[in-house]
This record gives structure tokens, sequence and C-alpha cells, in this order.
């Protein structure tokens, strides 16, 4: 599929798998006074073209911290220890702060957690895009720029009456568009949605959850979606990612991921989901995370896990590949003879 | 028939419209009944969207705000009318759990303190052994020992266990009613299924009547017993839980449930929704059907007159849309 827009071409090819983001061992801590709080620990993935990933795990587990590393945005007292994040073969890490400023929007898109809370509430919606698109591009004739703010509309389903409106006027399902807009403005290769549909009903929560998907459909961008419903991630992704406790313990394509997950964490996960097709009894799980400033040596789900075994207690299990494209860091997956 | 449990006649909130009506008014609960049987005890959902009015009727429920009008009935008395020990008596046997199990603790006492003070309050025990075997007690109900939680402060606990031992505190009082307002939304997927089988429990093995609200209809459909499905604070339909989920009704409730999304990969959503360009619109008081500017199904009387409650056939549910106009 080939999609012209903004003079850009896009190619999405399934077959033929072009690496947009390319993360290696970062690493993130939160510095407090009574140690450092590993909350991202050596975490490596990578986003081919046309993709949606899944970034799943309970709050906590650093997903969040993940993705403001990757834009680095990492606020204070959180700081990236090292890894690099690689867009186009650059490492982002060694980019001066003027240099991120001018590849942040282009190179990839922020829609960020409760992002209606995050337009301007004195600036009308199309001063709010303009500057976006002018920051980055430079000043612009008045009505090129109003065309192309009000096709932004039309892709993600917008009525061109919001282009004169203050944040305030609209609902937080257009308010949540509006920032989609402003997300695929510069047509970036890749965006990052932190929870784009939590605090909406589930009627609206879908609307954007499609439009999600047509936009990634009509531009072949990739993105990171970041969340816990995995009923959204069942529909909307590609490919899931889970963490647990700062560390990645399962990459798996989706389907797999919710009818063969292997890391004994996912399948806690999958088995809680409460189903509305089905009414069946609970399933009940005990336990405590450890404390993320001090983590056990071994396996960093040793005390959650009910399949846990001496060696967990001591060695860290590797990411390996199980099965094809489908990762898992636990021991139960050795092979014979393996070294673990 | 026995008196009911808890009975809620035309109840009416709304806020605003205050200093000289000058302010707008929202109205936040709108004619709304609502019976909770004395016996058996069961988990009555109140399911609703954010803005559908579920918290405001928890609320008047637990006595915090007032009604505009409509009546509070508990065991047949009017909650408004009740006075000293009466009034006591009403607050120690209708209890309630919070949504944030983060927020509802003084982060300065130990987990003992919660405890000590409702003992002492309510004058539970005349002896310290007597309150120790009390709390450990009902400790014991929700699954945790006291050893494990009563010396350790707040942040020591895991978001389950806090949450589990607020409802171990609303057990101690031995409450006929707990009202529960989005008790697991606040905790991890994992750990909601322990929540939720402590409320099952206590409801079978205590005989404590849960009021379960919540935004979600996947975990009321796992546990509830009756649902009202809230819409802009008035009933969408009402109904055996099981019924409401699997059979809906009212085009509100149809559309809501068709758009939970399924946790299977293979199980895409079949059709596209229109898109729903004011779906803040929010109705004032009097006029139409509440749904009418959302409807695939709309007619033009519903945007003159409310629908009342039709009965559905053959089935012990109501909805409130005249498409089931007898």
């Amino acid at each position: 599929m080939t999609t012209q827009r903004n003079g850009v071409l896009f190619h999405s090819d399934p077959a033929k798998k072009e690496v947009v983001l390319d993360v290696r061992n970062l690493r993130i801590h939160y510095e407090t006074p009574r140690g450092s709080v590993i909350a991202v620990n050596g975490i490596s993935f990578k986003v081919y073209r046309g993709e949606i990933v899944g970034l799943v795990g309970e709050s906590g587990c650093g997903k969040t911290t993940a993705a403001m590393g990757i834009l680095q945005l990492v606020q204070s007292p959180g700081r990236i220890l090292g890894g690099e994040i690689r867009i186009n073969d650059k490492n982002l890490l060694d980019l001066s702060e003027q240099q991120l400023r001018e590849r942040r929007w282009r190179d990839l898109a922020l829609i960020p957690q409760g992002a209606m809370n995050s337009l301007n509430p004195v600036m009308k919606v199309r001063e709010q895009i303009a500057d976006a698109i002018t920051t980055h591009e430079g000043s612009q004739p008045k009505n090129k720029l109003k065309q192309r703010i009000l096709d932004l509309f039309g892709l993600v389903g917008l009525p061109a009456r919001v282009y004169d409106q203050y944040p305030h006027e609209l609902s937080g399902g257009m308010k949540q568009r509006v920032c989609i807009a402003m997300a695929i403005a510069l047509s970036p290769p890749l965006i990052i949605a932190d929870e784009p549909t939590s605090a909406l009903d589930v009627v609206v929560q879908r609307v954007i959850a499609q439009t999600l998907l047509d936009v990634k459909n009509r531009l072949g961008v990739s993105m990171i979606l970041i969340g816990h419903d995995m009923g959204l991630q069942a529909q909307l992704v590609n490919r899931i990612i889970v963490m647990y406790a700062g560390n990645i313990v399962e990459v798996t394509p989706v389907g797999p991921a919710f009818e063969k997950p292997l890391h004994p964490y996912t399948q806690l996960l999958i088995a809680s989901i409460p189903s509305i097709k089905e009414r069946k009894p609970l399933k009940i799980t005990e336990g405590i995370t450890h404390d993320l400033r001090n983590p056990p040596p071994g396996c960093i789900f040793q005390f959650r896990c009910p399949y846990v075994k001496d060696v967990c207690l001591k060695v860290v299990p590797p990411l390996l590949e199980e099965e094809p494209e489908h990762f898992v860091a636990c021991h139960l997956y050795a092979k014979e003879g393996q070294e673990v | 028939m026995s008196t009911p449990l808890l009975e809620i006649r035309n109840a009416t909130k709304i806020y605003g419209g205050g200093f000289l009506q000058s302010g707008e008014k929202v109205v936040a609960l709108q004619d709304f009944s609502m019976t909770i049987p004395d016996k058996p005890a069961v988990i009555t959902t109140i399911a609703g969207e954010s803005g559908s009015g579920k918290t405001t009727l928890a609320s008047t429920i637990l006595g915090f705000i007032g009604l505009t009008s409509g009546q509070i009935l508990y065991k047949g008395k009017d909650i408004a009318n009740l006075k000293g020990t009466d009034l006591l008596g009403y607050r120690r046997q209708v209890q309630a759990v919070f949504q944030d199990p983060y927020e509802v603790y003084n982060p300065f006492y130990r987990v003992k303190h919660i405890y000590d003070m409702v003992v002492s309050h309510l004058n539970l025990a005349s002896s310290k052994a007597e309150a120790r075997e009390l709390i450990e007690q009902s400790l014991h109900v929700v699954g945790l020992r006291g050893e494990e939680v009563l010396e350790k402060y707040p942040h020591q606990l895991s978001g389950g266990q806090r949450q589990r031992i607020m409802v171990a505190r609303a057990y101690m009082m031995k409450p006929s009613l707990i009202v529960a307002d989005e008790p697991v939304s606040a905790v991890d997927a994992s750990l909601r299924a322990m929540i939720l089988d402590v409320m099952i429990r206590l409801r079978d093995e205590a005989g404590i009547s849960f009021l379960y609200i919540t935004h979600d209809l996947s975990t009321a459909y796992q546990i509830g017993d009756n649902i009202y499905v809230l819409y802009q604070g008035g009933i969408a339909e009402r109904g055996r839980t099981v019924n409401v989920i699997e059979n809906p009704k009212h085009p509100y409730v149809q559309m809501l449930i068709n758009s939970v999304p399924v946790p299977d990969p293979k199980v895409k959503w079949t059709t596209q929704l229109e898109g729903v360009a004011d779906e803040s619109l929010r109705a004032t008081v009097g006029g139409g059907c509440r749904f009418y500017s959302r409807c695939p199904s709309r007619m033009d009387r519903c945007a003159k007159t409310r629908p009342p409650l039709y009965e559905i056939q053959d089935a012990d549910q109501q909805a409130a849309c005249y498409l089931y106009e007898k």
C-alpha cells in the first residue's frame, strides 16, 4: 500500500520489515533518598513500519516511563542511565536539546495520557495546531495552513467548525481527536499513544480506537500503544510487549499473546481479563511486587510466580525466541542442555 | 412482602442554580427508584459512564448530600429524618468502600489505627483482647493476617491489600449493606478478581448486600445479581444482570455492550460506529429522552416526552424506551 500526503510517500509492506525505532538496553532510574527505583531495567525492542505495538503491564511497571524515555521527556528525579534510542540510524540520546526539539514532533509524536487536558484552554484549536506546524516548518501562507489543518480534521473525523473553537467547547472524545490530529500534523513515522482512551466512556473509546486504526492504515505510520486494557489491545495491535517491574518479560504477535501466552505473568494477565461474553469463576492470585529499589537476584517475577524453581531465585532469565517472533524471559522454556 | 432493606423512591438531585437561580442547573439524578430486598443478600450493580449520576447516588445513600426531591428509605424509615441512635445505627449498618485505596488512608498512622478507631467509636469490644480477636477475624474474611498488615504503614502495602483492608473495616461493623463505589478500578487487573471474590463471599457467607457502582460492564457481569444502567441521571434499563448484559433492550445499553472491546484478536468490532460528534450533549431538566441525540432508532415523540420504564416480556427486566411500549 502506498499513500501520498504532504508530498511524502509512505510504503507499508508487511513482508519487508523496515525498522522505525530501535531501542537498545534503555535504563531509567528514579533517584530517591533511599536508593534508586529501577523503573526501566535495560529494555530492548524494535518497532517496524506500519505496525501497532502494544506496551502492556500493570501500573508502575515502567511502561509510561519507557515511553517518556524514548521521547526524552523523563521528569526529574528520573534519569536515563544508558542505552540507545535509534531512529533513522541516529541515536536520540546523542542529540543536543536543540536538535531534539527539532526532531521530536517530526520523527515521533506523542498522544499523552489524559491528552484532552494537554490542550491550552485559552488558544483556539486552529492556533494550537498551526503552532505545532509553524514551529517546525516555519511560517506558511495562511490559506495553505488552513487547508492543511482542515485536511487533518478530515483524517480524524472532526467537523470543520472545530477550527474556530476553544477546547472547552469540545467533548472529551473530540479533544482527543484534536490531539491525534496534532500528532499526525508533521507526518511522523512513529506515534506513541499513552492510554489514549482512558477516561473516555466505552462508546467514545471505540470511536477513538477506530480513528487511530484508520489513521494508521491511511498514513502507514507506526504506533506504540501503551495501555492495560487487554480488550483494546486485542482490537488494535499487531504485536504486544509485556513489561513487569521494569523488564520486558514477553514479546509476541497479538494472536499467541491471547491464545498461548508463555510467560507466567502474561498468562496471569490474560486469565484475569473479565469477560462480557461468558460468566466464569474468578481467578484469584495473590502476591505483591518486590521493592523496586531492591530487585531480588534472579527472575523479577519470582514472588508471584506459581512455577518458581531454584534457578529462578539465582539467575536472571534471558529474553529468548521460543517460537518464531515470540520471545519470552522465563526459565520454564530453557532448552535441553542449555546453560541456565 | 417484607420491608425492603433499601428503597429509593423518585430520587432527584439537581446541582447548581443556586444564588438567585443564576447558575446553570445540572440534573445529576432524575426520578430514580430502586429496591434492594432484605433477604437474601444480593449484589446490585449501578452501571454508567462518567456523569451518569452513579457517584451522586452513592453520596445520597451514604448521607453525604441530601436529595432535591424523593426519598431514601432504609428498612422503611426515611434516612433524611433519622436522628440520634437511629442515625448512628444507620451509619453502622451501611458502610462504604471507595474507589481509590491510596487516598483513603492517613499516611501518618499505621493500619491498626483504622481499626482501633472503629472499635472505640462504636464500642465494639470490651477489652483489648476482644478487640484484637474481632480485628483478626475481619482480616481473615478478606484473606489477610493481622501480623502481616496491622503494624504497617499504608505505603508499605499493595493496592489490593489496601482495598481489602477497607473491606475488612466495613465488615467489622457487621453491616447489612456496603456501598462500593468503583472498588476495583484503581487496582491492577491481576488483583481485581481477589477483591470481587471477597464481595461474593461476604454476600454468601455473611449475608451482606452490596451496591456495586462501576463503569465496567465486564466485572458487573461477572459478579452482579441485579443491574441498573444509568444514562445521564435516569435509568435506561434495569433487570437481572445476566439478562441485561446478554440481551440488552435499550438502544443505549446495546451500544454500550457492543462497544466493550473483546479480549480476543480474532473477534474484531464488526460495525463502524457513526461519529458521535456531540457526545457530551447533556439534556436539561424535563424534555424528552436523554439519549435522543445519539439514538439510532429515535422517533419524534422521544424528543418531547421522556419514556417511562416498560416491562420486557418474560424477563424480570425493564427498559426506558418507547420501542417496548405495549
